[in-house]
């Protein structure tokens, strides 16, 4: 009997729903905590991130079009997308995290679950969000959310796989384009979910996975004037930090600022969806 | 090529004779030629002299059927000053626009930029000669100062090059001082030979630039079909002595396709066709890229769409 060769797979940048190597042709090796090698991932540069904005900004426009009960059933398909390949991801985390099968467990059903109560929000964050307000004339005044548009997210770095989804889930539900900067060490859970993002009804381009060094990509990606908004929930340094607020400031993005010692396991609430949607307030004449 | 001695006429029998006997198009070799070509990188300074360089030789376009003189103003406003955030930016080689919008667009822009005008029953190019002087002669009183014209692509494919020949002379004469971009709707033309051989009717039926397309069928513009054409235009000047120009038209959209095609112009023909008066783009959205381009190389950082006008 022979032996089999092994069949390795070669894990590559999510962009416009392909999945291209890095156009520097670079990758960097990815170990587990106890540093044995694990796989070599792409390592995204400067040109990486545009063209993912330039995918984005086209995910964004058949996206944000869709209505929000659509939407609501996209995502609850990524979950179930998800449930399908529990195993793969349990054992992803474990390589990822070094952590047990009972807690790789934890955080892979976790973020299952994440996606179908983000899932839920779709269609009802305009209720919560929104407002019917009362004005002094003949007018009907109305707020309501709006996608903010392309927004790019670093995800957390320890929390591989919980923490991406806690990131990028409610970006997704108001109906904006997200590029997501993988945690750099443990980037290989985010390749296996870009798989099912790439299977699961959502347009190409809506969602970007970026593996690689945040600190290299960020400051470009921040300065860029067709990026709407940023999640910096995964650096770690806060001088980097204040530097890509301070460039995104060129071009009037939203910023989210990373907290320490986030919880990803908790009730995640609706701030992370308020980040990244702006309010459109309406007159509306009565016709009195 | 030893073809000075044997340029023909009007004949019939001695254009077909000559067209026929041009040699064949490597086709496998045009498109690697082009493909190897395309892969140069241009950076810094020479991609922003590029970029300037495209921008001067862009054609801006909008052929639509629901054109507006609103419209037209408007892009005629963007083709003198395409960048407002950036008066150094350069204006574009001129507007193209139909026949009836000619008026509109040269009182818009005044003697700063060329008015080209779409004429002889465009894109098709299927009305009698009467009806293609006619628009021809409308565009040039109107005011147009070069007329892009479609050959009958009937006609050419089915072997009658004299009657593509002589409505190409004819226009040419209801052009008066205008000058004569013939376009030969290469995606109909279906090989380079013919390509090839339609090049060179244009130009001895005396065509001031050929022109890839339309911008109408798809495939429009692609760099081996504009290499072929180079190439003519290239032997047309040493059998004749006179200088044709080429504009690339349809398809053409982003910033590193127009500065493959002016590398590919610059070893094919050589600097001396680096110029607007005898090369150019027909765009519309091409220029937004440019200038998208040219305010990331200005600013250091990446521009977006927001940036620039929805055409």
């Amino acid at each position: 009997m022979t032996d089999r060769l092994d069949v390795r797979k070669t894990y590559k940048l999510f962009i416009g729903g392909a999945f291209p190597r890095s156009e520097s042709g670079r990758t960097y090796e990815v170990t587990r905590p106890d540093g044995a090698f694990l796989a070599n991932a792409a390592k995204a540069s400067r040109k990486d991130g545009r063209n993912s904005v330039l995918a984005a900004r086209k995910g964004y426009a058949a996206w944000n079009a869709a209505t929000a009960y659509n939407r609501g059933q996209v995502l609850y398909r990524i979950a179930e997308v998800m449930e399908g390949r529990r195993a793969q991801f349990i054992a992803d985390v474990q390589d990822a995290e070094g952590c047990s099968d009972t807690q790789a467990r934890a955080q892979v059903d976790a973020a299952i679950d994440r996606w179908v109560w983000y899932a839920g929000w779709a269609d009802k964050l305009a209720q919560v969000l929104g407002s019917a307000n009362p004005v002094a004339g003949p007018y009907f005044n109305f707020s309501v959310p709006e996608a903010s548009g392309v927004v790019v997210a670093v995800a957390p770095q320890d929390s591989s796989l919980i923490g991406l989804v806690s990131v990028l889930a409610p970006i997704l539900v108001s109906g904006n384009a997200a590029i997501v900067v993988a945690s750099t060490a443990r980037p290989l859970p985010s390749v296996t979910l870009a798989e099912c993002l790439a299977t699961s009804d959502v347009p190409g381009g809506v969602v970007n996975v970026l593996t690689g060094d945040p600190v290299e990509i960020m400051p470009w990606l921040a300065e860029h004037a067709d990026v709407n908004a940023l999640d910096l929930a995964g650096i770690t340094d806060d001088a980097l930090a204040t530097d890509l607020e301070r460039a995104a400031a060129g071009t009037v993005k939203r910023v989210r600022r990373p907290e320490a010692g986030a919880d990803w396991f908790a009730d995640p609430g609706l701030s992370r969806i308020r980040s990244f949607v702006e309010t459109k307030t309406v007159w509306h004449p009565m016709g009195v | 090529m030893t073809l000075t001695a044997s340029l023909p006429d009007a004949d019939p029998t001695a254009l077909r004779r000559f067209l026929q006997g041009l040699p064949g198009v490597d086709e496998v070799g045009a498109v690697g030629r082009a493909a190897s070509l395309a892969t140069r990188s241009i950076k810094t300074s020479s991609k922003s002299y590029a970029i300037d360089l495209a921008i001067r030789m862009v054609d801006l376009t909008t052929l639509e059927g629901m054109d507006t003189p609103g419209k037209v103003r408007a892009l005629c406003a963007k083709a003198l000053r395409p960048d407002p955030t950036d008066p150094s930016t350069p204006s574009v080689a001129a507007v193209c626009v139909y026949g009836d919008l000619v008026d509109i667009a040269r009182a818009a822009v005044g003697d700063a930029c060329h008015v080209a005008a779409v004429a002889t029953a465009f894109p098709s190019g299927r009305a009698s000669l009467a009806v293609k002087l006619q628009d021809t002669a409308d565009a040039v009183a109107a005011g147009a100062d070069e007329i892009d014209m479609v050959i009958d692509r009937g006609a050419f494919l089915s072997g009658d090059y004299a009657r593509v020949y002589d409505e190409i002379v004819a226009i040419k004469e209801a052009c008066g001082s205008a000058h004569l971009k013939v376009i030969l709707e290469t995606g109909e033309l279906r090989t380079l030979d013919n390509v090839r051989r339609a090049s060179w009717l244009a130009m001895l039926a005396g065509a001031d630039f050929i022109k890839t397309s339309t911008g109408k069928v798809s495939p429009a513009a692609t760099p081996p079909v504009t290499l072929v054409m180079l190439e003519a235009v290239r032997d047309f000047q040493t059998a004749t002595g006179r200088t044709v120009g080429v504009k690339a038209a349809g398809g053409i959209r982003t910033t590193k396709e127009a500065v493959a095609y002016l590398v590919l112009v610059n070893e094919t023909v050589g600097e001396q066709w680096l110029t607007p008066d005898l090369f150019r783009f027909g765009a519309s959205s091409l220029l937004n890229d440019l200038l998208l381009q040219r305010q990331r190389m200005r600013t250091g950082h990446y521009s977006g769409p927001d940036y620039v006008t929805i055409d």
